[in-house]
């Protein structure tokens, strides 16, 4: 592919005797939304740490822009404009919603070796934050301590933190996870919003979401990717079939 | 309301130390000031742990070398005919914060538990080459040649000594305002919060936790020099690990991360020993299980237990 | 000196045994319940004081070891039912603030009652003797019996561990308690079990190590430090490592205060080898520690 914005080079992840990631190649286009889909267990969250850093693969490459990443920690990943939201809910819960989204802003912008002026008083910071709260819809709740926020509420502020960055690349991993059907419908339609601008890898459950927004779909079946193509060519292929979408999930699809 | 209770509470707290002096003179008893005088020494030792353990999260059981290191600078600069504080105080803190690079790299490679322990290794090793120090009384340690010198004032003076000593604490507790509000101590909170989330952010947090530790360092090496000011005495008895244990205690004691939880922690603690001890010699099996229940049943420390505490951070003032 | 050197190994393998029963105590309660317990060189300690206190009531040294060591499995547990039990949950932070809490307690008590003198516990007159364990080469009946001891008991360890269905219980609890305990066996009892293990080793190295040493208040956080490094050298949770890690502590501790100055006097002039040798020499286990922190951060054998 050309002009992939995120590639992967056989990709191996062990632990023990299991192998996580199996020689994974990947090609992600830029300003797609690619989405990662397969049974649990298939990898994905494991695909998402070694893609963002979290986890170093055993062997393989990844290429960020053309750019090799493999070596890279996380958070050099995400100066280059690659960020990440969390499956298990990882908002700092004593912080308030602004402050968590100023943080964000605060790590994109650098300058954070300063030791004397207030940062909740920066309109540098603060101003940014409430923009990206707007986005998601949470404006009105920006003073409430993470902690207190609900679920959907929490997920939200989940991609409100990576978006902050203004990353060329999201890698949002179950943005959708413990929603409700109306809830994930508003995400639903916010992803949509932000396609276009950014690149998007998704890995959800969610296969109404899935095939709402993905360009492309990945299935990943025990680390190895089986399928890769546009959302019908996923939905017509025999072994997706069998191995995860099952008749249900057919049928859904192709009712949208 | 709760607020306003808790400010006045910290408000009157300042001022009383601020006036004991004039209470000592004019009720003749010195002794309150004296022993209110060590209470301010660790009241500065635990606003330096209070950043790196309550702010940052960081458990360093080896804070005491930094104690040690700024009264053996006093020390050894007297005994070698140097009583100027303004050249003592600053090279305490700066040989302070030397060993904090050093130490602060290497520990801060490793977490939780192997922090604790590298840290108590470390903080071993430093009184060791303490209790090596023939020349300067090894481990016996050796009393202060002179007393330190700003200009006219002395520290052999007992009020001067007072003041500046209150003076100091008091500085670093509106330093360490000013820093865990600024965006290093957003960045350091988060970390203590979440550091995998921070450094998926972009965070390259290891830096400014050792920035941190530095910090730290610096001011507990002042408390140290203050303290052989105080005591008109070194010995390496100032960095042993036990002493390490009493700093971890101030802070939890006071309250973890609150910024008036070392004040209420040092002086609590000291009270508390000063009392029990009038009482029996064996005050440690009263305060050692007293220890146990507060880790038990009053973990946030006083911080929490005062009207207004146990806030989350989400308020933003100290 | 080679009498020299064959003894001095011969006493770094005893010390390092030693260290190992009651590092293996340590990283068991470690490894199993996530505890750090300082005061677990305060059930050291308290074996020592105990033996003295037994030997001298039943004029039996033997017997008065055994009871001591039973006594101290005893409190041991007490102290898991009434303290510890509440600290599995917590953080490190605060398990190690209430058993600091716990040492200076034990520190000051053992004071109240056996006074704040140093005691000496003498060994009878069969154990005094010296026999040639290599020709030409004395060493004392008791640290060879000790050593004997401490061989047996970490065999035992060995195979309780690796051969029983206590032990395996113990190695699934390591792995996953609450998996364990959801199979329906009694977590609570396997901890007092585990707990109890450690308590005992703990007991018998005082024991043991008391008569050819002085029994002070205070005694047991110096070997306590020695027996983390340990652990953390041998990587927590692993026996073996803690094994491994114990003699070669017990060795470069012992063969490092008699030799190294000599060997700092080959390369520098002898004064200043005199100064920094011994203050070297205390730091040798610090300083590797550290060292293998940096190499492997959780240790030589360590999992995760």
């Amino acid at each position: 592919m050309a002009d992939a914005i995120l590639r992967t080079e056989s990709l191996r992840k062990a632990f023990g005797g299991l192998v996580a990631t199996d020689a994974l190649s990947l090609d992600i286009a830029r300003n797609e939304i690619h989405a990662v889909i397969g049974p649990n267990g298939a990898g994905k969250t494991t695909l998402v740490a070694q893609l963002s850093g979290a986890l170093k693969p055993d062997s393989g490459r990844i290429l960020f822009d053309g750019a090799e990443i493999t070596a890279l920690p996380a958070h050099a990943r995400t100066r280059l404009g690659l960020a990440r939201s969390f499956q298990i809910t990882s908002v700092l819960a004593s912080f308030s919603a602004l402050d968590n989204v100023a943080l964000s802003v605060q790590a994109h912008q650098g300058h954070s070796f300063r030791f004397w002026a207030p940062a909740r008083a920066q309109a540098a910071l603060r101003d940014p934050a409430m923009a990206v709260l707007e986005q998601v819809g949470l404006a009105d709740r920006a003073t409430i301590p993470a902690g207190a926020l609900s679920h959907g509420e929490q997920r939200q502020l989940e991609i409100a933190m990576a978006l902050a960055g203004d990353p060329s690349l999201l890698l949002l991993d179950e943005p959708m996870a413990g929603m409700g059907a109306e809830e994930s419908a508003r995400m639903t339609e916010f992803l949509r919003g932000v396609r276009g601008q950014r690149t998007i890898l998704l890995v959800e459950h969610d296969m109404n979401a899935v095939f709402a927004l993905a360009d492309r779909i990945t299935v990943l079946v025990y680390g190895r990717a089986i399928a890769s193509g546009s959302p019908d060519e996923i939905r017509a292929n025999e072994e997706v079939r069998q191995a995860y979408l099952g008749d249900e999930a057919a049928g859904a699809a192709g009712g949208l | 309301m709760q607020d306003r209770l808790r400010l006045a509470i910290n408000v009157a707290l300042i001022a009383a130390l601020a006036l004991l002096p004039v209470y000592s003179a004019l009720f003749d008893d010195v002794f309150a000031m004296t022993v209110m005088t060590r209470v301010l020494v660790h009241v500065l030792a635990a606003i330096s742990l209070n950043l790196i353990l309550g702010y940052g999260g960081m458990v360093s059981f080896g804070h005491a070398m930094f104690f040690g290191v700024g009264g053996y600078a006093v020390g050894i600069m007297a005994y070698h005919g140097v009583t100027s504080g303004f050249l003592q105080y600053p090279v305490a803190m700066l040989g302070s914060a030397l060993l904090a690079v050093a130490v602060g790299a290497l520990s801060l490679r490793t977490r939780a538990v192997y922090f604790i322990m590298i840290t108590l290794a470390f903080g071993q090793m430093v009184y060791f080459v303490g209790v090596g120090l023939e020349e300067y009384g090894a481990d016996d340690g050796m009393v202060l040649s002179a007393a330190t010198k700003f200009g006219p004032l002395s520290t052999g003076n007992r009020v001067q000594l007072y003041y500046l000593t209150f003076a100091l604490a008091m500085a670093a507790l509106y330093l360490t305002w000013r820093i865990v509000n600024s965006r290093f101590g957003m960045v350091l909170q988060g970390a203590k919060a979440n550091e995998p989330r921070m450094q998926a952010l972009g965070f390259p947090t290891y830096r400014y936790k050792l920035a941190a530790f530095v910090i730290a360092g610096a001011l507990c090496g002042l408390a140290g020099a203050l303290e052989v000011d105080r005591a008109e005495f070194v010995s390496p008895a100032m960095m042993h690990w036990t002493r390490s244990g009493d700093f971890i205690i101030m802070v939890v004691l006071g309250g973890m991360g609150s910024l008036f939880g070392p004040l209420y922690g040092a002086v609590a603690f000291l009270v508390i020993e000063e009392v029990l001890s009038g009482f029996t010699d064996y005050w440690q099996m009263i305060f050692g299980p007293l220890l146990v229940l507060v880790v038990l049943y009053a973990r946030g420390g006083i911080d929490s237990l005062l009207p207004g505490g146990a806030r989350t951070h989400g308020g933003g003032h100290g | 000196m080679t009498t020299l050197l064959i003894e001095n190994t011969l006493h770094g393998i005893q010390l390092g045994l030693l260290i190992f029963l009651l590092a293996a105590g340590l990283t068991l309660v470690f490894g199993i319940m996530d505890m750090v317990n300082l005061a677990h060189g305060s059930l050291y300690m308290l074996g020592a004081y105990l033996a003295f206190t037994f030997i001298e009531l039943t004029g039996s040294f033997l017997l008065g070891g055994v009871l001591a060591l039973v006594a101290t499995l005893l409190i041991g547990m007490v102290l898991e039912f009434v303290v510890l039990r509440s600290l599995y949950a917590r953080d490190h932070l605060d398990q190690v603030l209430a058993t600091f809490g716990l040492i200076l307690f034990f520190n000051r008590a053992v004071q109240a009652i056996w006074g704040a003198g140093g005691l000496s516990i003498s060994l009878p007159s069969w154990l005094q003797a010296r026999f040639e364990i290599l020709p030409g080469v004395p060493y004392p009946v008791y640290r060879f019996g000790i050593t004997v001891v401490a061989l047996i008991v970490a065999a035992a360890l060995w195979y309780l561990i690796a051969r029983t269905r206590t032990g395996m219980l113990i190695r699934a609890g390591a792995s996953n308690p609450r998996m364990v305990s959801a199979l329906g066996v009694n977590i609570r009892l396997l901890f007092t079990t585990v707990f109890g293990i450690g308590a005992a080793l703990a007991g018998l190295a005082g024991l043991m190590n008391a008569p050819i040493s002085t029994v002070y208040s205070g005694m047991g956080e110096e070997v306590l430090i020695q027996a983390f490094v340990v652990i953390v050298i041998g990587g927590i949770g692993s026996i073996r490592g803690t094994f491994v890690a114990a003699l070669g502590v017990g060795l470069i501790d012992t063969l490092g205060r008699v030799f190294l100055t000599d060997l700092l006097k080959l390369a520098m002039p002898a004064t200043s080898a005199s100064t920094i040798g011994p203050a070297i020499a205390s730091m040798l286990i610090y300083l590797i520690m550290i060292v293998v922190l940096i190499w492997r951060p959780t240790g030589l054998f360590g999992r995760n």
